[in-house]
């Protein structure tokens, strides 16, 4: 069975635990890329939501799952508030396909 | 630049090469409409990305303000109580679909438990802004769903156009005119191979007749 897994400090991640995804919450960024890593490996959780904090930080561990089709490890603004990391990626990832950033706001 | 390559100018290597840059030349065109229809793609899914990436976070950000509302008008503890035996659970079942051959995941996720009702707690000990708070983020359970699988699709379409505008280029720049010149080179030997037997056949011929005319006079 599978289920949604969520990965970030106890502040921010807290709330998703009444919707029913799986919680973990990890206090340092090596606990967070430790339990992120099980979960991937694991195979029981497709979707893996990981807060902007954590994401940033263990980006080496994330691009090793980018090539499979699941899991999909996908950052959530943390408690902080967005920093832009998702639309970073979005853009980053534009220009490695495209080679240009062109404008998709149109 | 293109180099000739080393091979035997012969007619074995010549037919040999022949085929081989007329497959290069298909298997470019093939690659280069895969690309462009996954370019196609790509961009549709970017948009799409782009525009529930900014819905969620926009979203996520008003439910953490009604969280750290709630939090502040209760103790972390009781919320933390409150939010730790969910009713909901969240079942995902994988699919996958195929674009250009490319495997992406599809996401279809079921809530057990009925749908009003996302409360995991008695109101006794619970503040209203918590009500508020997780009701705002059990809206948001599709959408985030669906970014993951948005998410995942443009991740792995983009790394497959790389490769397939590697492929495109290596075969535009490198093999098929490499092919060429070496057809060409080829070709040119052959001929000059051919040039110089007729002009050996003639001066034989010459100095046959001169020959014949020789022993004639004499």
């Amino acid at each position: 069975m599978n289920k949604i897994a969520c990965v970030g400090d106890k502040d921010s991640v807290l709330g998703f635990m009444a919707i029913g995804f799986e919680v973990h919450t990890a206090d340092t960024l090596p606990e967070a890329e430790k339990t992120v890593k099980s979960l991937a490996e694991s195979a029981e959780y497709p979707v893996i939501f990981v807060t902007e904090e954590y994401y940033n930080g263990m980006q080496h561990l994330i691009s090793s799952y980018s090539e499979k089709t699941v899991p999909a490890i996908i950052s959530i603004p943390g408690k902080n508030g967005s920093q832009g990391t998702g639309l970073a990626a979005v853009k980053a990832l534009t220009e490695k396909a495209i080679g240009a950033d062109i404008a998709l706001n149109s | 630049m293109a180099t000739v390559m080393k091979v035997n100018p012969t007619r074995m290597e010549l037919s040999k090469l022949k085929k081989r840059l007329k497959t290069a030349r298909r298997g470019h065109k093939l690659l280069k409409d895969k690309r462009d229809e996954m370019v196609k793609q790509f961009l549709e899914l970017v948009r799409k990305n782009r525009e529930l990436r900014t819905e969620v976070e926009e979203n996520l950000k008003q439910v953490q303000t009604f969280f750290s509302v709630a939090a502040a008008t209760m103790s972390s503890q009781a919320v933390e109580e409150a939010l730790i035996c969910p009713k909901q659970e969240i079942v995902l079942e994988t699919d996958t679909k195929n674009i250009m051959s490319v495997i992406v995941p599809k996401f279809n996720y079921t809530m057990t438990g009925k749908d009003s009702d996302i409360f995991s707690y008695g109101f006794v000990t619970t503040t209203a802004e918590l009500d508020v708070a997780v009701g705002a983020l059990a809206k948001i359970v599709s959408q985030l769903v669906e970014l993951a699988e948005t998410e995942k699709s443009v991740q792995l379409l983009a790394s497959e156009i790389e490769k397939t505008r590697r492929r495109v280029n290596a075969l535009e720049h490198v093999m098929i005119p490499n092919l060429e010149v070496t057809v060409k080179s080829i070709v040119m030997k052959l001929d000059e191979n051919e040039r110089g037997n007729i002009t050996r056949l003639m001066k034989i011929k010459d100095m046959m007749l001169a020959e014949t005319r020789h022993e004639n006079i004499t």
